[in-house]
């Protein structure tokens, strides 16, 4: 853990070397989902309501997955860019130091310039938390924060997954974007909207219903029964992790070094 | 023109070969098209009155959207010509026998159409036998058609002259990364990638008829749809035409100026 902030203050201090590109690329990231966020509101302005979601609703469940799919963005980059580091044959000297191989590549690469598309979402959670009708406690304000990082797992999980395989396919793979990029533009909404297979799969396969929809029931007051249950279910979300390392760790095994 | 259409072939030859990349983008497109199509069902339910594009027309644009993506995004696959530009490679283009607008042109028109095809045909044989509410409508007719491929071709050639303007811009910043991130927002945000156009507030739909972006990508496939028709669609092409002749005058002019105080670093 140590090393990994480590990795985390050198980095940092790398990227500030250019600071107006990354003043720049920040505010990129800024406005990108800021131009969806905008689509959603203009939808909403010409629709009134999304099945049974108003904005403000749709708005919170918008912010917290693009909170953590910034978060896990920015940390898990290292993942995401891994097919580089095979492809030049430079997981070779990852292997040989003795630290665990996925601490090395979590730490090899921070994207601090998601610092935008945060604060873009933090923006749009407070106006959606300002506006919503429902009481607040700490209970509630605890969901949210484990739905956050309910997502960062989740988001970390998917970008390990699609980083093994390209110890089989050395190039990366533009169909992990599905999951990715797809994940989270599919999540920003309530999952209930979609057809029954889509919500299944993404609910016990892949558990963002376990960070977006069920949890969200419970903040908003339209659950019915044990509450406790739903706010806990961003937990079984988390556990989705477990099986991601497994499977990196499969997939260490099974490298072979393209040469440099 | 004859070095041109060669440049042409030569790069649509080439665009051809990444058949597995293409595989995977379609892969990718397909979701996409589903995801989006699921949203605007559920946005629908609640629609009262009457909507400016309806379900099914809303249905054939995502998909047509997804089949030619290529055609809508501004920026696609080309770090060639501002590696060109950042590294100094620059002077070697300006040795060739041709002009750099001319030859630049005809290289990223092949790429966008070499891409497309490639990605196309699977998409929308797909879309067309998907069950109902999913599946991608017919044309109301035969000239709806011909418009479509009309207005599609030159809203291409519309594109590709606004995307030579990011490169213009690459010779003044020497760093992609702004020019493609505002390009590239507001740019799609008034093509209709994030929402569509005919779905915009009114406000906006004005400021979004008064650019050029829609033209490559929004009037077809409304054309296509049917939501636009035969005397809007004429007008729409006229629209196109002007905005080429202009974009690709003043594309000229700029790039002439850029290239005038280009300096080659080292190299």
């Amino acid at each position: 853990m140590k090393l990994y902030f480590k990795y985390l203050s050198i980095l940092i201090k790398s990227q500030m070397q250019y600071s107006t590109s990354f003043i720049l690329l920040s505010c990129g990231q800024f406005l990108v989902p800021f131009s969806v966020f905008a689509a959603l509101y203009f939808l909403f302005e010409r629709f009134g309501m999304l099945k049974e979601w108003d904005f403000y609703e749709v708005a919170l469940c918008f912010s917290i997955m693009h909170m953590s799919f910034s978060i896990s963005e920015c940390c898990a980059r290292g993942f995401d860019s891994f097919s580089s580091l095979v492809v030049r044959g430079e997981f070779d000297r990852v292997l040989v130091r003795p630290r665990s191989t996925f601490l090395q590549v979590l730490g090899s690469k921070f994207e601090f310039t998601r610092i935008g598309r945060l604060l873009q979402s933090v923006i749009v959670l407070s106006i959606a938390v300002l506006n919503l009708s429902v009481e607040w406690h700490v209970f509630k304000v605890l969901t949210i924060i484990l739905m956050t990082v309910s997502g960062i797992f989740i988001f970390t999980g998917i970008f390990v997954l699609a980083a093994t395989l390209c110890f089989w396919t050395i190039q990366g793979i533009e169909v992990a974007n599905i999951f990715t990029d797809g994940g989270r533009e599919m999540s920003q909404y309530p999952l209930n909207i979609y057809k029954k297979w889509v919500t299944r799969f993404f609910t016990f396969i892949i558990p963002f219903g376990c960070v977006n929809y069920l949890p969200l029931m419970y903040i908003l007051d339209k659950k019915e029964g044990s509450s406790v249950l739903y706010m806990l279910s961003p937990l079984y979300g988390m556990l989705f992790i477990i099986p991601c390392i497994f499977v990196w760790r499969f997939g260490v095994k099974h490298y072979r070094s393209t040469g440099s | 023109m004859r070095a041109y259409v060669s440049i042409f072939r030569m790069r649509l030859l080439n665009g051809l070969q990444y058949r597995i990349a293409a595989l995977a983008g379609v892969a990718t497109q397909f979701f996409w098209g589903f995801i989006l199509i699921m949203v605007y069902e559920a946005f629908y339910l609640n629609a009262g009155k009457a909507q400016p594009i309806s379900m099914e027309q809303l249905v054939s644009y995502i998909w047509l959207q997804q089949a030619f993506l290529v055609f809508v995004i501004l920026w696609y696959r080309d770090g060639e010509i501002f590696s060109l530009i950042t590294g100094g490679n620059i002077s070697y283009e300006l040795c060739r026998p041709c002009t750099l607008y001319g030859f630049w042109y005809a290289k990223l028109i092949a790429q966008r159409l070499s891409g497309a095809l490639l990605r196309c045909s699977p998409i929308l044989l797909v879309a067309f036998i998907l069950p109902q509410s999913y599946r991608m409508s017919f044309p109301p007719g035969p000239d709806a058609f011909i418009l479509f491929v009309i207005t599609l071709l030159l809203g291409l050639l519309v594109l590709v002259a606004i995307s030579m303007f990011i490169y213009i811009s690459v010779f003044i910043t020497m760093s992609p990364a702004g020019s493609l991130l505002i390009f590239g927002v507001f740019g799609e945000f008034f093509a209709g990638k994030v929402i569509p156009v005919p779905l915009m507030p009114s406000w906006l739909k004005r400021i979004a008829y008064l650019l050029p972006f829609r033209l490559a990508s929004d009037l077809p496939f409304r054309v296509y749809s049917g939501n636009i028709s035969g005397n809007e669609a004429l007008a729409g092409i006229v629209t196109q035409v002007a905005w080429l002749v202009v974009l690709v005058i003043l594309g000229k002019i700029a790039l002439d100026k850029v290239l005038k105080r280009v300096v080659v670093q080292g190299g």
